[in-house]
């Protein structure tokens, strides 16, 4: 089942065309990579989905984001409850300054949930669906500061999970981390597929080799290939995409 | 291979010098702070007393407190306070967080600085055609706590915009892609961060508050008026026009000369202790949402 379609997508800050007609679409519980070099547009595409482009100047598109087949960009879509759908994981673990309770529940506040055993019992969910419990069940009301890097991201992916989007999307989430961190983060990805539907952008080649079902090559704006992973990196069919993995360019 | 040597003696000894003159620098205003302390604390020391904070002064002011004053001045720094930081806040917040037409963002930036730039006694003068005459008030509590929060509105609207602008993005985005509006954004996220800063830019005002004269001279400040204020109608004595007073009007100038000094050091430890009080407060918030 398609969760996520694009259809047509173009992408223009101010002048520059920085996503050219991309057209394709994610499966229910796949986890999609999205590489390629720095500026190719990969970046720009995955945060479409939760229209978080809303938020620089600028910015227009046209074409379609389709969302469980609802049009994103339509009238009347309010884009807070776009969000909820369709949750975001940043690049640099970015919790908030408050208890690592508070920043895991505080999705639930915003949205306008008070009831305080359904809280908690969130919490403790998206806690151990993020592989966090363990480490922090004794400690829920220290400042999530206090936490390391990669703990941090996990906290921030768990924060994510707690209003049950269908979609996360992941911006590099770990190129601020180091090797261990990054190993733990892959792991939970694999766990979360059973539930959600992932799209994670990504520097490393190796790890979208590692963890995705399909992966997506963007090339200055273009989406130059899209397949299966197994396929792309035994079988690229453009040269450009076969230049990539193997490191020529980069 | 060329000798570094000499370059390296006279590169060393430029450093050392300018070093030395910014630290000499630095020193000297530390040390005008406590020449001015110091020289008012022996002065005004003698008088302090139980009595000289709790009664109202007597003799035409040549003797007796100054209680009525520093009510007074308490009074405005409240009043001013609670004016100036709500209004000064929101706008502060609407200008860094909701502004987004840049033209409209500068035009009320530079009037912002416009009006922090305009000398107090003219505040002084708007404030008793204002509030004074045309809305009627009076001389009174409302009427000079008003002019003094207008006086320090633009200190707390630049703290507040920069404390604000000052808040990493990431924080912004993570909220709002939880699905948070951009109040609950500003409100939840946003502003805790910046809050301890914004504090500062209220410290700053009440020290200037309760300092100013010109801004209270038509506007609440009495000559003369040994009882304290029933509401906020009414006119109230404040220390730093009472120090004018003392120092230039008074019934007799050499006679109530170290009473000067006292309500000059009781002005000061006010300042202080509403400072370290606020202080407290800033670092306690800082503490809380202390962002590494």
């Amino acid at each position: 089942m398609k969760v996520i379609e694009t259809i047509d997508l173009n992408i223009y800050y101010k002048e520059v065309h920085a996503l050219k007609n991309v057209t394709m679409s994610m499966n229910k519980n796949s986890i999609t990579a999205l590489m390629g070099p720095s500026g190719c547009g990969k970046s720009t595409y995955l945060r479409t989905l939760n229209r978080m482009n809303d938020l620089i100047e600028g910015c227009k598109i046209t074409g379609q984001v389709l969302i469980e087949g609802e049009d994103a960009y339509a009238k009347g879509v309010r884009v807070d409850e776009l969000r909820k759908k369709v949750g975001m994981v940043f690049q640099k673990p970015n919790p908030f300054p408050m208890s690592i309770f508070e920043n895991v529940a505080y999705g639930l506040r915003v949205n306008g949930i008070r009831d305080k055993k359904f809280i908690n019992n969130q919490v403790e969910k998206a806690l151990y669906q993020s592989a966090l419990f363990d480490e922090v069940k004794d400690s829920l009301k220290k400042s999530a500061m206090d936490l390391s890097g990669g703990q941090q991201q996990r906290l921030c992916i768990a924060r994510a999970l707690v209003i049950e989007p269908s979609v996360v999307l992941m911006d590099e989430p770990t190129s601020a981390l180091d090797p261990i961190s990054s190993a733990k983060i892959e792991e939970l990805m694999f766990s979360l597929k059973k539930n959600y539907t992932i799209v994670i952008v990504t520097h490393n080649i190796q790890q979208a080799a590692r963890i995705s079902d399909n992966t997506a090559f963007f090339y200055i704006g273009e989406l130059i290939e899209y397949g299966s992973t197994k396929e792309i990196f035994t079988n690229p069919k453009h040269e450009r995409t076969q230049n990539y993995i193997t490191g020529r360019f980069g | 291979m060329i000798t570094l040597n000499n370059s390296g003696k006279k590169k060393r000894l430029k450093q050392n010098i300018i070093f030395w003159v910014f630290r000499l620098l630095s020193f000297s205003v530390v040390a005008a702070l406590f020449v001015i302390l110091a020289f008012i604390f022996i002065k005004g020391i003698g008088v302090i007393s139980w009595d000289f904070i709790t009664e109202a002064p007597t003799e035409g002011m040549t003797n007796g407190g100054i209680y009525p004053a520093i009510i007074g001045t308490l009074c405005l720094v409240a009043g001013s306070m609670i004016f100036a930081f709500p209004v000064g806040v929101l706008a502060g917040i609407y200008n860094n967080e909701y502004a987004t037409y840049k033209p409209l963002k500068n035009f009320i930036r530079i009037m912002t600085n416009n009006l922090a730039g305009i000398p107090s006694i003219v505040f002084g003068l708007f404030g008793m055609a204002l509030f004074v005459n045309q809305l009627h008030f009076g001389d009174s509590i409302i009427a000079g706590s008003l002019t003094l929060g207008l006086l320090v509105l633009p200190v707390v609207i630049r703290t507040t915009e920069e404390s604000l602008a000052a808040v990493d993005n990431t924080f912004r985005h993570a909220s709002l892609a939880l699905g948070a509006t951009k109040w609950q954004t500003t409100r939840r996220v946003v502003f805790p961060i910046a809050f301890p800063n914004v504090l500062t830019g209220m410290i700053l005002s009440i020290g200037r508050v309760s300092g100013e004269t010109a801004p209270i001279l038509f506007t609440v400040a009495a000559y003369f008026l040994p009882k304290l204020p029933s509401g906020i109608f009414d006119q109230v004595m404040a220390l730093p026009y009472h120090l004018y007073v003392l120092a230039t009007s008074g019934t007799d100038i050499e006679t109530a000369r170290p009473i000067a000094y006292g309500t000059a050091l009781v002005l000061i430890a006010i300042v202080l202790i509403i400072n370290i009080l606020a202080n407290v407060l800033r670092n306690y918030f800082g503490k809380k949402f202390k962002v590494k």
